[in-house]
């Protein structure tokens, strides 16, 4: 049995009716046509299905669509366009934070989460003292948050640089 | 994945009517319970969806404690000011386990409720396993055992209980509260939440059918320097292999008081109260620690592979109750 819903998706109402056992990447890529969203191990390990679900960063994976009704999403699709990128996807551009690709739109969406993350003052497990409201935005810091999203290029050392460059002003320390 | 209906329910008590229909369950972040979906593992025909119950509050009690809605986030729940400020072993506990993502998904109830990482369970289909199918034998005694049980397990099962969180809850004297059919409320210490696996591990809580985490209740913090210090094959978003909560207060270089609780080492958070009576009135030094270790891990019993738990467990206490003392 279908179950309608209606959720924004890149800013756009869109209404879908939908097998519960629908997740909200397969609606996102099956139904919807979204492809920069990436189906890598399907079970919350990758990263690759990473989008922002009212505005923080999850994986689209583990999660049914119809748990979403009025919910607002952002897809790799709406966080930037080739003519207008987003400052996180041409610093990875800039800083050649790929090989394959395959997990860069994870990357690109968990990073653009994260990063409101420490704007929010969110510690993680190498802030050192988490009663504090500052968080220092070493590199650490970046590879224990993004630790969610995998690369099997082992693209690390790029992608942290392109998330470094494009961190101005964010954290105590930039 | 096998077919369900599905329904978002309004209120508690909806949701508590609605999920007392055979084969029906509760769902709220779904990062494990769907993964188990997918696996044919949790096999659900009705889901109640509770995540947008009004049951997400963090609030600060009058005792001086903390109310914390079951359908919070976790990483909500870690950010919080006031667990930042006075709880930081639960902030610490929380961002040590799972991945940005995943904790801005799943809630504190489901936290807790979450099921065992035994390979066993969780992949291995053939492979018997009492939890999954009662009665198939454990698979994991005589097999790969390196993740499992040391203290509380059974010969029916070894498994552990996965939750970071759990363990900080536990040191921190946590109480759970629960609501269930015709508005029955009641309130469990984190302590008596899980059952034993005894010969039914397949029952992991003492949860009732249709009964629903609502809250989380944590008393003020005691007195004293807190740490949660986890160990894990890999630095980051990883399950334990052995962890640590501590609480230790010390006057004049003598303990006056200390909680400890281990996680990666039973099917719930080992909180080692004796090891703490040793502890207390007895001066801060690293044989004092020893002694409470020892204690603690002496009824432990290795099943081959996770043998090095046992001193691993004894040395991550003692490192973290020196760090705690400032004597390392």
């Amino acid at each position: 049995m279908h179950i309608s819903i209606e959720f924004v998706v890149n800013g756009q109402s869109t209404p879908l009716a939908l097998d519960p056992r629908t997740t909200l990447l397969d609606a996102l890529r099956e139904h919807l046509h979204l492809t920069g969203t990436k189906k890598g191990c399907d079970h919350g390990q990758c990263g690759a299905c990473t989008i922002l679900i009212n505005g923080q960063r999850m994986n689209s994976c583990l999660t049914f669509a119809v748990m979403h009704d009025g919910d607002d999403i952002v897809t790799i699709e709406g966080v930037g366009t080739p003519e207008h990128l987003h400052a996180m996807q041409s610093a990875f551009l800039e800083h050649d934070g790929f090989q394959c690709g395959y997990c860069t739109p994870g990357q690109i969406c968990s990073a653009v989460g994260m990063l409101d993350e420490v704007r929010a003052g969110w510690p993680s497990h190498v802030t050192a003292d988490v009663s504090t409201a500052a968080i220092e935005l070493t590199d650490a810091e970046l590879r224990e948050r993004m630790s969610g999203n995998v690369c099997r290029c082992a693209a690390y050392p790029n992608i942290i640089a392109a998330i470094r460059a494009a961190t101005e002003g964010v954290g105590a320390h930039a | 994945m096998r077919a369900f209906t599905y329904e978002r329910a309004t209120s508690a008590t909806e949701a508590i009517r609605a999920v007392t229909r055979p084969g029906a369950r509760f769902i709220s972040g779904g990062t494990n319970l769907i993964d188990l979906m997918k696996l044919d593992i949790e096999r659900p025909e009705h889901l109640v969806d509770i995540s947008r119950l009004p049951l997400q509050g963090i609030e600060e009690l009058r005792d001086g404690g903390l109310r914390v809605g079951a359908q919070a986030s976790n990483s909500r729940l870690a950010a919080h000011p006031l667990v930042r400020a006075r709880y930081p072993v639960l902030t610490q506990a929380i961002v040590a386990g799972a991945s940005g993502q995943l904790r801005n998904k799943a809630s504190v109830g489901g936290n807790l409720l979450q099921r065992t990482r035994c390979p066993y369970f969780y992949y291995d289909g053939p492979a018997g396993c009492n939890k999954r199918a009662p009665g198939s034998g454990c698979s994991a005694i005589d097999g790969f055992n390196r993740n499992h049980a040391i203290l509380g397990a059974s010969d029916a099962c070894i498994a552990t209980h996965p939750s970071d969180m759990a363990v900080a809850l536990a040191v921190l004297d946590a109480d759970v509260e629960l609501l269930g059919p015709n508005e029955a409320e009641r309130t469990v210490s984190i302590a008596d939440l899980y059952a034993a696996p005894g010969d039914t591990p397949q029952i992991e809580t003492i949860l009732q059918p249709g009964e629903m985490i609502t809250a989380v209740r944590l008393p003020p913090a005691p007195p004293g320097r807190q740490k949660y210090r986890k160990v894990r094959d890999r630095a980051s978003f990883e399950f334990a292999l052995v962890s640590v909560a501590a609480i230790v207060d010390v006057q004049r270089e003598t303990i006056a008081s200390v909680r400890v609780a281990f996680g990666g080492v039973a099917h719930k958070p080992w909180r080692a109260y004796e090891a703490e009576e040793l502890m207390i009135g007895r001066r801060a030094t690293v044989a004092t620690f020893e002694l409470a270790a020892e204690a603690v891990m002496g009824e432990a019993i290795g099943r081959g592979h996770n043998d090095f738990k046992i001193e691993l467990a004894k040395r991550i206490l003692c490192r973290t109750l020196a760090h705690l003392t400032e004597l390392t």
